[in-house]
């Protein structure tokens, strides 16, 4: 019978729950007032804007400053997509995707969607310089500042010996989605060393930070622009240098990786629509220190990706402007 | 009871004849394949080794990239596609859009969705007590509630939505499968492999596809996810059909039942409880699919982990975790006492009928109000309060990382470094330096030692396969990895398992920790993990000891308790200690459940893998991850997929064999 006075008891206090709740009513009622009329301010042309957003927080920038603009000036509804790079392309010929804002290379994928399928179409450098290498941390390019030439790396190859790397130094290399040539660089270099995939940005980024600061001894590929540079300033390593066509084979690159122009790519359909954020996306450049203060804002300063574009176009509203011409 | 992803495989312990014609003893037999591979390898070393660099590809690995592209090209003329995929994908997506409309997401219109938080809390707290009891109902409200104090209401409504969803569509065929495949052996054979298939293939090797065939967003994902939820569900109904006893249903069928009668009177009322255990390990699954699917743009928690990894904020990323891990924990108690609900029920009658039926009305008007207040006013729609526990949970997180990674990465290294140089290295090379088909005899031969001939012939064909996926020396990197990992786990498992299953109070304290590990996304402790061993194949190994070591435990402590008090006090009245009573008496008399334990440990590990890859595992996780990232590696990725798969049910079936002889 106690299981009787339980449920007897569940129902009085759900029914003092009801009155007292009932007594409560009042306040602002859902769909009240302003929340359902701002943020559409601008000519309602625009539609809705389908922006891919590819995993690395420099992309987060590109799009979220993209967003904001494309929302407050011209009033677009803008739908955004976590997606992978290679996803993202899909997503022209469905149509779920209008706009990738910062392609690195990927020739493959020009030649299967836009010469190929042709559902993609170029729509211009971003500005953004994309420069891949080899780097150490600060503290050991201040320690021995001979390491940042190639050619002394062998010397000290025993020094960046790990569990990973079978009795030879290791070089780190990252996320599998990344450009790389270590492997044929190694070799031809003949250099004394093991490329180590450490399989995530996340990871690298790890290695690098915990490297700067139990100063250990660590080479890895990075790039730039990249939020993490404005935490650890990492130390670029001179390769041979780049020139046209030196990487042209891929089993004998010998030399530097090239500067890439970051390049922004729009579905086909999305080039034709006349829709006024086709034209935001090919106006839109800016600078690596741009995206780099925006990245940091989101990465470091842990703003949301909207506060920190809004932060950064009310600073600038003067480059904005020339985006909306 | 547990908030596991348990494939309960060897719940049909058929018997196997007990083989007795030779007399060697297998140790030593293991012993003498064991001597003649080290003599060979000391011969053979480097020799036929079968590796492939990084950047290449096999003609099989070509194929299925073209195979890829052709799909690609031609998916909007293809009346496959035009009157099948897209058809499916328009039926999920109108009910995952309805589900989120309803709890998560602006709708018609509105701002905010249908249904605002104090009516999700309301409907919770109601639902929990009419299926289960007024404690599950608590708990639900309570945990909800801390779902909205985290500050991610929005993200967690859009998680329970899609997990709805996704449940909901894997149980309309999964039930009806299960059922089926309970009542006809064939069936049962038929689709056993599929589900094996289903549950090792490592999600990332579907996701790309998916959204080829079901485009991006909120319908792929849960496809996604109903494909790895659906398999457990399937086999818990099959087990449960099966575990009727067969003197009821003849019973019913000499009364004059027929077959359709006795399967609606008889089969399943009988069975509901196990059906509805099948139901909650579905939710488990779908709930460890949060993460993965975020890389899909799947709305919710997920994505706030994935994003917050990118700029290795460990705390935003627990914190989502966190709320994960609360939403299993609800929804696992609460189906699990639904559970025991349907048992009783079934038994007791109608004792608490008169009482509970106004009771239930009360309380649905009592809903049925909150909700409408959540729909109408603000207060109770949006969520009160800017998440403050949320970043008091984040902030203790950063802290409690960081003085762990300032303090312990000395001893860690040295521990790494033991163990790799130790154990792993040498492991590994004698699996990659090794001739493949030597390799391969060894993994026969110990197969058939282990699990008999059947045993046997499944590992020479799994063999044979891996050696077809052209990653036969990147299989035998993870295979050390992997076995590694399991004596790892099964140490910890035992240690741990004894332990809970002699002391229920142990049990107690330690279960709720073990089912944390097991739904906290392995994402979120990546980054401390990599503070710690770097990016390295140990940190791999920790990881997937991490995801696995609680279901082997558990399973131990099973074990232990069962043998029977009769034979321990016996034990202990003859003067055995403590030490002799686990080595002597309990850990022998539980040794069906360490095999059972060694299975599930291992095929664990190997779902790890993939993460593996992102922390510098390398080998098959690196390159399903790389498939994943990189078109002209499609085909690769979707070989390593294989491959794993191909290891995982090597091992499944002679683990599986070694089981039922031991325990025969």
């Amino acid at each position: 019978m106690a299981r009787q006075a339980e449920h007897l008891r569940a129902g009085a206090v759900g029914v003092a729950v009801l009155a007292l709740a009932l007594a409560g009513c009042g306040g602002a009622k859902v769909g009240d007032g302003s929340s359902g009329a701002d943020g559409s301010s601008g000519s309602g042309s625009c539609g809705t804007f389908n922006l891919a957003v590819n995993p690395w927080v420099g992309y987060e920038a590109d799009a979220a400053v993209v967003a904001y603009v494309a929302e407050h000036d011209l009033g677009c509804k803008v739908t955004q997509k976590d997606l992978k790079e290679e996803i993202a392309w899909q997503g022209f010929g469905t149509g779920e995707v209008d706009a990738i804002l910062e392609n690195w290379g990927h020739d493959d994928l020009k030649k299967k969607y836009v010469t190929g399928q042709k559902t993609a179409v170029e729509a211009g450098p971003t500005g953004n310089k994309g420069i891949i290498g080899w780097y150490v941390p600060p503290w050991l390019a201040k320690a021995h500042p001979d390491i940042t030439d190639w050619k002394n790396l062998n010397k000290y190859a025993a020094k960046f010996r790990t569990s990973e790397s079978g009795g030879k130094g290791q070089l780190l290399d990252g996320d599998p989605s990344y450009v790389t040539n270590d492997e044929a660089l190694v070799k031809n270099l003949k250099l004394d060393f093991k490329v180590v995939y450490a399989g995530s940005e996340t990871a690298l980024i790890q290695a690098f930070r915990k490297a700067e600061k139990n100063k250990e001894w660590v080479i890895g590929y990075f790039y730039e622009p990249q939020w993490f540079l404005s935490e650890v300033p990492l130390v670029k390593v001179e390769l041979p240098p780049y020139e046209e066509g030196c990487d042209a084979d891929a089993e004998k690159v010998a030399c530097d990786y090239p500067v890439y122009d970051l390049d922004k790519l729009v579905s086909a359909k999305f080039a034709t629509s006349g829709s006024p954020a086709y034209d935001l996306v090919k106006n839109f450049t800016w600078t690596n220190d741009d995206q780099n203060v925006v990245a940091k804002y989101i990465a470091v300063d842990k703003l949301t990706p909207e506060a920190a574009a809004k932060k950064w176009v009310e600073a600038n509203r003067a480059k904005v402007d020339a985006w909306l011409k | 009871m547990t908030a596991v992803v348990e494939k309960p495989r060897a719940a049909d312990p058929a018997p196997a004849p007990v083989r007795r014609e030779r007399r060697i003893g297998r140790p030593l037999l293991v012993a003498v394949i064991l001597g003649v591979w080290l003599v060979l390898f000391a011969v053979l070393r480097g020799r036929h080794t079968l590796s492939l660099a990084a950047a290449d590809l096999t003609g099989l690995h070509r194929w299925f990239n073209d195979v890829n592209d052709a799909i690609g090209a031609d998916r909007d003329s293809n009346p496959l596609f035009l009157y099948f995929f897209n058809e499916i994908r328009l039926v999920v997506d109108t009910l995952v859009t309805f589900v989120q409309e309803l709890i998560s997401q602006p709708s018609a219109g509105r701002p905010l969705p249908q249904i605002g938080w104090l009516g999700v809390v309301g409907l919770a707290g109601y639902v929990s007590w009419a299926v289960g009891n007024w404690r599950v109902a608590l708990l639900a409200v309570a945990g909800f509630t801390f779902l909205g104090l985290q500050g991610l209401w929005q993200e967690s409504m859009d998680t329970l939505a899609l997990t709805l969803s996704a449940v909901l569509t894997a149980l309309l065929f999964a039930i009806p499968l299960g059922v089926w495949a309970g009542v006809s052996d064939r069936v049962d054979r038929i689709l056993k492999p599929f589900l094996d298939f289903m549950q090792t293939m490592p999600t990332f090797v579907y996701l790309a596809p998916l959204t080829l065939f079901f485009l991006i967003g909120p319908a792929s994902a849960t496809i996604a996810t109903v494909i790895y939820a659906a398999p457990p569900a399937i086999r818990i109904t099959a087990h449960a059909v099966r575990s009727v006893p067969e003197a009821t249903v003849e019973a019913a069928e000499s009364l004059g039942a027929t077959r359709r009668q006795a399967l609606l009177k008889v089969l399943l009322p009988l069975s509901r409880r196990t059906v509805i255990l099948g139901v909650n390990q579905s939710i488990m699954a779908a709930l460890a699919m949060v993460t993965i699917a975020a890389l899909i743009d799947a709305p919710g928690l997920g994505k706030t982990v994935v994003q917050a990894l990118q700029s290795l904020d460990v705390g935003t990323a627990f914190n989502a975790g966190l709320s994960i891990v609360v939403m299993a924990i609800v929804l696992d108690r609460v189906t699990t006492a639904a559970g025991v609900r349907a048992e009783a029920a079934r038994r007791s009658g109608s004792r608490f009928a008169a009482w509970r039926r106004p009771l239930l009305g009360a309380g649905a008007a009592i809903t049925l109000v909150l909700v409408y207040l959540s729909h109408t006013y603000v207060w109770a729609a949006e969520f009160p309060g800017e998440g403050g526990v949320g970043r008091s949970v984040a902030s203790a997180a950063d802290t409690a990382t960081l003085w762990v990674q300032d303090h312990l990465s000395g001893l860690t290294n040295t521990v790494r470094d033991t163990l790799t140089e130790g154990l792993l290295n040498p492991f590994q090379t004698l699996l990659t330096d090794s001739p493949w088909w030597l390799v391969g005899a060894v993994l026969v031969a110990l197969g058939t030692v282990f699990g008999g001939r059947r045993a046997g012939i499944t590992a020479a064909v799994c063999v044979g396969l891996l050696v077809g996926t052209g990653l036969w020396s990147d299989a035998m990197t993870t295979l050390a990895s992997t076995l590694v990992a399991t004596v790892l786990v099964m140490l910890l498992g035992v240690a741990l398992g004894v332990w809970m299953g002699r002391s229920a109070l142990v049990d107690r304290l330690i279960r709720p920790t073990l089912d944390a590990a097991q739904v906290m996304p392995p994402f979120v402790y990546l980054v401390p993990f990599l503070a710690l061993f770097g990016a390295t194949r140990f940190t791999a190994i920790v990881a997937a000891v991490v995801y696995a070591a609680p279901v082997a435990t558990k399973i131990v402590a099973d074990g232990v308790r069962q043998v029977p008090a009769a034979t321990v006090e016996a034990a202990t009245a003859a003067g055995c200690g403590t030490w002799q009573l686990i080595t002597k008496v309990q850990l022998p008399m539980a040794r069906g459940a360490l095999t059972l334990a060694t299975n599930q440990g291992l095929i664990y590990v190997l779902s790890m893998v993939v993460v593996g890859g992102l922390v510098g595992a390398g080998a098959l996780g690196y390159d399903v991850v790389a498939g994943f990232s990189q078109g002209q590696l499609y085909g690769k990725g979707l070989a390593a997929g294989l491959a794993i798969v191909l290891l995982g049910v090597m091992f499944d079936r002679i683990t599986q064999a070694a089981a039922r002889r031991t325990s025969a």
